[in-house]
């Protein structure tokens, strides 16, 4: 991506000594099967934004609705690089995480409408949604605090001794939060497996990074820790599955933590109430038409001739119908019994 | 059929807004995802995207119309193949999403029922009574920091998923030396000594609690959680609710609390009240070395967090322990300490102090005073304070904490709505005094309460 490749590729001052620091790696060649897979995941989350996002305008999701659209790629290649019984964790930005960690689109658009369908029942809506089958921990709706948590979870899997990583994912405005470096301090100085994603779509709301970091190069925020960090072309699903491979094998072989910071794009708003005065029509266009990671993977398998017009149309259609049904379900799903007021609490 | 494009809403409280301009002409081929129009509000502007793909028939909305009611219909839509005279009737046009949508969002949003009938009270979670100590039981004087050692001790041995983490909990053998011992015992995979870094700290315990660890986490004193406050409210109190019921944290965040002496303000403050008004939270308080041994044990096995308030004073005290293998009580059970016929003492923790020595006084003056020890702060025993409430008609709350929205104030609250009629004089409840803890020794004993106090509130209610 552009911003990537304006800057000099990362390099790690963390140990720099060493040598032995990651550096971004190139982008993996993608098999058909695997470029296929790419395009339906990241598809189905962007339908099912532009969904969410048109029920909300509709008046059957309330609240805050932060919509994923544009960073797709970030958490689909990152999925392509792990194994069972690996945690994912996030802040509220949280649809695209969970369908990627194949959570039901039922269950998620259903929470959205807060139904008792809902993952959880339609007591958590968009920002605090849980599955503890598909090992995703939240859905939490305060910046910053999910990565404590997500160090959290490494520590547990240190603790037990098993070869899990913890994906504990934040934003570039999250990064300027204090607890996130008593979290880098913990997590390197105990060699915990987490890998640190900072989505970097360069605001935290309405404030770009440039006037907020006053280090705007996220790869090195772990510099001081001696955490190695690595920027990753976030609108590129090849790069981001690199990067995820790269930094997974690092935690599985004891290394510690890790820093992946993707570089991305939201296309919509902050939330779905957003003045849109902060940037220009013409960048988010730029994005759009230069750097789109689903049109990329469209592109490729043209180019390749792996799949024909007709082919991704299927594809499409069959998104759409996933999409369809879950919004279907999510508006005729009852709302939760009014015994539910009182449940999942002691008193 | 075609597809009627409905005017969105911002937000949940939107009801009109401006179509502000189309970036699609009528005829126009659009893909899901293309901005076909925008829309403003005072406040905010938004993208019109097509969620489905079409030529954009007709618009309806005129760019530049004002006071667009939310989901009335600004475009048509045509599916491949449609002609534009299916759009000559597109009053039988269907609306592509919900079958029924909403009137307003307003109403939407607020579609549940409203509850106009009184919503039902919380139900109570049922609690056993303390176990039987059986007859004969060797009682042993121990001290509130052997008690607590020994209940992490045994806690640990029973279940590897037990570990204990925070500032010199290791190494140090615990800044109050509560963790004494425990490093040599259970290596420092399982005693864990951190960096100066609470709000951190208390968030990697909740990830660890939410992965199925049991987690204890050590605060040095009750002051420095402030700084993980967001951690215990927001992540480890609602996750259970929040989640439907599929994942909580079963943690313990203990620590001394309260004032100690001459540790002045930012040492010396009660949190009782503080964690008792969040619900998810559990909040345990003892006074004896017997509770706190089994309340802390029963803390630990307990699924929801759990805030164990200590007090550095209390720690030295001895109190017997009865020596059995497996000694656990019940949270959310007070301890009558003393039956007593004329009046009731309600406190807790240290408090306890003040209430034990001013009815020792009022004794001597042949007042005869029943104690009640909560224990629990949260759920609080309102069962066993009421029945003594019903048997002596008086009550005096005694706490160190700050008195306003004190625990003491919400018992007297509810005992004025549940047992009115049964009371022959106002609740009293002493409190600290509502300042900063003085450093000064003699301001520092004013601000605290003292046995005066409650035996001066004893002798007002019971009008002597």
């Amino acid at each position: 991506m552009a911003a990537a490749a304006k800057r000099a590729p990362a390099k790690s001052k963390a140990d720099a000594k060493s040598g032995s620091n990651p550096v971004t790696p190139k982008p993996v060649e993608f098999t058909k099967e695997q470029e296929l897979s790419a395009y339906r995941h990241m598809l189905l989350i962007r339908r099912f934004e532009e969904k969410a996002g048109q029920l909300y305008g509709m008046g059957f999701i309330g609240g805050f609705c932060h919509l994923y659209i544009g960073q797709e790629a970030v958490v689909t290649g990152m999925q392509m690089a792990l194994i069972e019984g690996d945690q994912m964790i996030t802040a509220y930005r949280d649809h695209g995480h969970m369908l990627a960690m194949d959570m039901s689109p039922r269950g998620v658009m259903a929470e959205l409408t807060g139904r008792q369908g809902g993952y959880s029942k339609g007591k958590g809506g968009s920002m605090h949604m849980f599955s503890k089958e598909k090992q995703f921990y939240g859905g939490h709706g305060i910046v910053g605090a999910q990565v404590p948590l997500g160090t959290g979870l490494a520590f547990a899997n240190r603790y037990r001794g098993n070869k899990n990583v913890s994906l504990t994912y934040f934003g570039d405005g999250a990064a300027n939060q204090g607890q996130v470096y008593e979290s880098f301090n913990m997590a390197s100085l105990w060699r915990l497996p987490v890998i640190y994603i900072i989505e970097n779509n360069r605001y935290a709301m309405g404030t770009s990074v440039t006037r907020s970091s006053a280090e705007t190069d996220f790869s090195q925020r772990g510099t001081s820790f001696r955490i190695p960090g690595i920027q990753v072309d976030g609108m590129d699903v090849r790069a981001v599955k690199a990067a995820g491979d790269m930094a997974t094998e690092w935690c599985r072989a004891g290394k510690g933590p890790i820093i992946l910071e993707m570089q991305t794009y939201r296309y919509r708003g902050h939330s779905m109430s957003d003045p849109a005065k902060y940037r220009t029509k013409e960048e988010v266009q730029k994005m759009r038409s230069e750097h789109d990671p689903i049109e990329q993977v469209k592109a490729r398998l043209f180019d390749k001739k792996w799949a024909s017009e007709d082919d991704l149309k299927a594809i499409d259609k069959e998104v759409r119908d996933i999409v369809a049904d879950a919004a279907e379900f999510a508006q005729a799903d009852p709302e939760p019994d009014a015994s539910e007021l009182w449940t999942d609490i002691v008193h | 059929m075609p597809i009627e494009i409905l005017m969105p809403a911002l937000s949940p409280t939107m009801e009109e807004g401006n179509l502000a301009k189309w970036l699609k002409n009528e005829g126009d081929k659009v893909v899901a995802g293309d901005v076909i129009a925008e829309i403003e509000t005072d406040k905010a502007t938004m993208e019109v995207e097509a969620v489905d793909e079409g030529t954009l028939g007709k618009i309806l909305i005129a760019a530049g119309t004002e006071g667009v009611k939310v989901n009335t219909p600004i475009a048509v839509l045509l599916a491949d193949g449609e002609s534009a005279d299916a759009m000559k009737a597109p009053a039988t046009a269907k609306s592509e999403a919900p079958a029924k949508a909403p009137e307003a969002p307003v109403e939407a949003s607020a579609a549940s029922k409203p509850a106009a009938q009184p919503v039902a009270a919380a139900p109570k979670a049922e609690v056993a009574a303390d176990p039987d100590i059986p007859a004969g039981t060797e009682m042993v004087s121990t001290t509130v920091r052997e008690a607590l050692r020994d209940a992490m001790a045994e806690e640990m041995r029973r279940d590897e998923d037990v570990f204990v983490m925070g500032e010199e909990v290791a190494e140090y053998q615990g800044a109050y030396k509560i963790t004494q011992g425990l490093l040599q015992e259970f290596g420092n995979r399982r005693v864990v000594d951190t960096p100066i870094t609470e709000h951190g700290f208390a968030g990697v315990g909740v990830g660890a609690a939410f992965a199925g660890l049991k987690p204890i986490v050590e605060f040095m004193t009750f002051n420095f959680a402030m700084q993980a406050i967001d951690q215990i409210v927001n992540s480890a109190a609602k996750t259970l609710y929040m989640s439907g019921g599929q994942m909580g944290a079963p943690i313990v965040f203990r620590g001394p609390n309260g004032a100690a002496a001459r540790v002045a303000a930012q040492h010396s403050q009660c949190y009782a009240a503080w964690y008792s008004h969040i619900p998810g939270l559990k909040v345990v308080m003892p006074y004896t070395a017997a509770d706190a041994k089994g309340l802390l044990k029963a803390a630990i096995r307990d699924p929801n967090p759990v805030i164990f308030l200590e007090n550095e004073i209390l720690y030295g005290q001895h109190f017997d322990v009865p020596k059995l293998d497996d000694f656990v009580l019940p949270i959310g059970k007070a301890r009558i300490h003393k039956q007593g016929k004329d009046v009731t003492i309600v406190s807790f923790g240290i408090g306890m102090t003040y209430a034990v020595k001013a009815e020792a006084e009022l004794r001597e003056m042949g007042i005869d005073v029943e104690i009640i020890d909560l224990r629990t702060i949260r759920p609080l025993d309102f069962d066993t304070v009421i029945a003594s409430v019903k048997k002596t008609n008086r009550l005096v709350v005694v706490e160190e904490g700050f008195p306003q929205s004190s625990v003491g104030d919400h018992i007297a609250s509810q005992v004025m709505q549940r047992a009115f009629d049964f009371l022959d004089a106002p609740v009293i409840t002493i409190a600290g005094k509502d300042v900063p803890m003085p450093y000064a020794a003699n301001l520092e004993k004013l601000a605290l309460p003292n046995v005066g106090e409650v035996v001066e509130a004893v002798k007002a209610v019971t009008y002597r």
